[in-house]
């Protein structure tokens, strides 16, 4: 209960920054060339301007722009997010229908990068400065180095052109209709290189932060009290070393939530996945500025989510959080 | 000089160093290598590498040639690296100075921006940036560097906290120095190495962001750029797909060796953290 309080404030102290985002956003577009109502005359092939101001109007967009600010603000209140003049309809529904591959690439990247990070930084500092470490680390200074794009569009070259192993992009076959386990396993397939290409480079920064980290904690007393009682080494690093050693691990995965969402939109684009990340892109190139001010208000959301699950974990693995708050 | 033969020591840092040298050795002698217009049509498009010597990378899908695009390639990565990461240290430093200098409702307000900005996924903050002010070289820059200055921002602050009622700041301080002379002449030179050490990072990022921006059709089209290359070569993947793997590879490089060279740095200035 005491841990739920605790985050509960964060997440609240979470909301001014959010408003902060929104207002600045807002006031950012203003700035733009054209507005909605430029770009659906643009789309239905030109218009007169007694339409034009018509369509300002009905989209209110015709009062000053305080009035506007603060006419958007009550409507996210209310969850609705206006309307898409390119996709012709609420961008509250398109956002919708885009999410699921992102979160389902997200959580895929995040684990695959948490779960190697662990593994090779643990090997890595097991073996300081012996072939494993170097090996490790030199691949992870690499794969820091490499941009996403380019390494998922080389790994379409050899999974996908070459070996035929994997699909080249897309979210499922659309040529045959699957159902149950064979539709699971169909996505997963399509999932296999997007999750490797955004999981790389976090996967570099995870197994940097846990071998520095083992490093510090094996050099603790309690460790070697641990190891005088007798215990044999894989026991000192599974019981005592980890969970001590994890705590920059999780405080990453909570900073790094926006980078992964910012990297998701660019590994979309070259696997063409109908995800938020190509959903931001399309909004971008084609001017939908309704949707991308959308786009960021759920990132933002997603984001503070991220952080709020990672206050949660962090209590639990760390007791003296909540002992002392 | 002890830090400059302890820099010299690690095989790592000197590996980056050369790379560094040899990156930005081609973007000084790009002109004078290649003196024509690196975008101008050079012969048959997609020669396949070491086919034709006029051409040793070969040519891109509309007959540019490769090689010298990756050469004036360098000199745009390494300006709006470079250029960018002057900007995010400087506007960090600043707001970072201010908040951790006073403390109390200016450091909040300060921080409260900077975690917006943290919140925010920085590369849709830059799609938006660019979707506004349009995607022309300086725009890019300068957008690059607005979304990367938070990390610095923090350490800065963090730095200026811990040095503001060190006793040589309170002795300025009863000499009657002004607050902008004790955080100008006293603080900042004090605070102001780990800052210049993670400006590596920042300017590896910067080059990656710029890149992913490129290769996304949102850069400035108008200039020989790494990323424009690689989104270039997508349309040709199956068959040419050297068009895309040559300009990655530079970008590899010049990471890793803007990486290695903060590396070292911050491993040579800060001797007993070394290893982590």
């Amino acid at each position: 209960m005491r841990i739920l309080g605790l985050a509960g404030r964060r997440l609240a102290a979470s909301i001014p920054t959010l408003i902060l985002i929104l207002i600045g956003m807002f006031l950012l577009l203003q700035f733009a060339p054209g507005d909605t109502v430029d770009a659906m005359m643009a789309q239905m092939g030109g218009g007169d301007a007694a339409t034009a101001k018509d369509l300002r109007k009905f989209y209110g967009l015709d009062v000053s722009i305080p009035a506007q600010l603060g006419n958007y603000l009550w409507r996210l209140v209310r969850l609705d997010l206006g309307f898409s003049s390119i996709y012709g309809k609420p961008v509250a529904s398109v956002i919708i229908e885009r999410l699921p591959p992102t979160i389902l690439l997200m959580t895929a990247s995040l684990s695959f990068a948490f779960f190697f990070g662990l593994l090779f930084g643990v090997i890595a500092a097991r073996g300081v400065n012996r072939w494993p470490d170097t090996l490790i680390s030199t691949l992870g200074l690499v794969f820091y180095a490499t941009p996403s794009f380019w390494f998922g569009l080389m790994a379409i070259v050899v999974f996908s052109v070459y070996l035929q192993w994997l699909p080249p992009g897309g979210f499922e076959d659309i040529g045959t209709v699957q159902t149950g386990i064979w539709r699971v396993l169909g996505i997963a397939s399509h999932l296999v290189l997007p999750t490797l290409t955004l999981g790389l480079i976090f996967l570099a920064i995870y197994l940097r932060i846990m071998r520095a980290s083992m490093l510090e904690v094996l050099n603790l007393d309690y460790v070697r009290t641990a190891r005088a009682k007798g215990l044999d080494e894989t026991r000192v690093v599974t019981r005592h070393v980890l969970r001590n050693a994890l705590l920059p691990m999780v405080t990453l995965i909570g900073l790094q939530a926006g980078t992964m969402l910012g990297g998701s939109v660019v590994v979309e684009s070259v696997f063409s996945l109908p995800g938020l990340g190509r959903l931001a892109y399309e909004s971008v190139v084609q001017r939908d500025l309704n949707t991308l001010l959308g786009i960021v208000f759920v990132s933002a959301l997603l984001v503070i989510t991220v952080n709020f699950v990672v206050d949660l974990i962090y209590a639990r693995l760390d007791p003296r959080i909540t002992a002392g708050g | 000089m002890d830090a400059v033969r302890r820099y010299f020591r690690s095989p790592a840092a000197v590996a980056g160093l050369v790379l560094l040298i040899i990156v930005i050795g081609m973007a000084v002698s790009a002109g004078w290598l290649y003196p024509r217009d690196p975008l101008a049509l050079a012969g048959r498009p997609l020669i396949w590498p070491f086919s034709n010597p006029r051409f040793l990378l070969g040519t891109d899908n509309s007959g540019r040639d490769i090689a010298a695009q990756i050469f004036y390639g360098a000199r745009i990565s390494l300006l709006i690296g470079g250029v960018a990461t002057v900007i995010a240290i400087l506007i960090g430093v600043l707001v970072g100075a201010f908040s951790g200098y006073y403390g109390g409702w200016v450091d909040t307000v300060l921080m409260r921006i900077t975690e917006a900005f943290q919140t925010l996924p920085n590369f849709v903050l830059l799609l938006v940036l660019v979707a506004v002010f349009g995607s022309t070289l300086t725009t890019v820059t300068i957008a690059v560097g607005v979304v990367s200055w938070p990390a610095p921002a923090r350490l800065t602050r963090a730095e200026f906290m811990s040095l503001r009622n060190r006793e040589f700041v309170q002795a300025g301080r009863t000499l009657g120095m002004k607050d902008i002379q004790l955080m100008l002449g006293e603080i900042l030179p004090n605070a102001l190495p780990p800052v210049i050490v993670y400006a590596s990072v920042v300017m590896a990022v910067a080059i990656l962001l710029e890149s992913a921006l490129a290769f996304l059709r949102l850069s400035d089209p108008n200039v020989a750029s790494w990323g424009n290359l690689i989104g270039l070569g997508r349309d040709v993947l199956r068959v040419q797909w050297y068009v895309s793997a040559i300009p990655g590879i530079a970008i590899l490089v010049t990471v890793l060796a803007v990486s290695l060279v903060g590396q070292g740095l911050n491993d040579a200035l800060n001797p007993r953290l070394k290893g982590r």
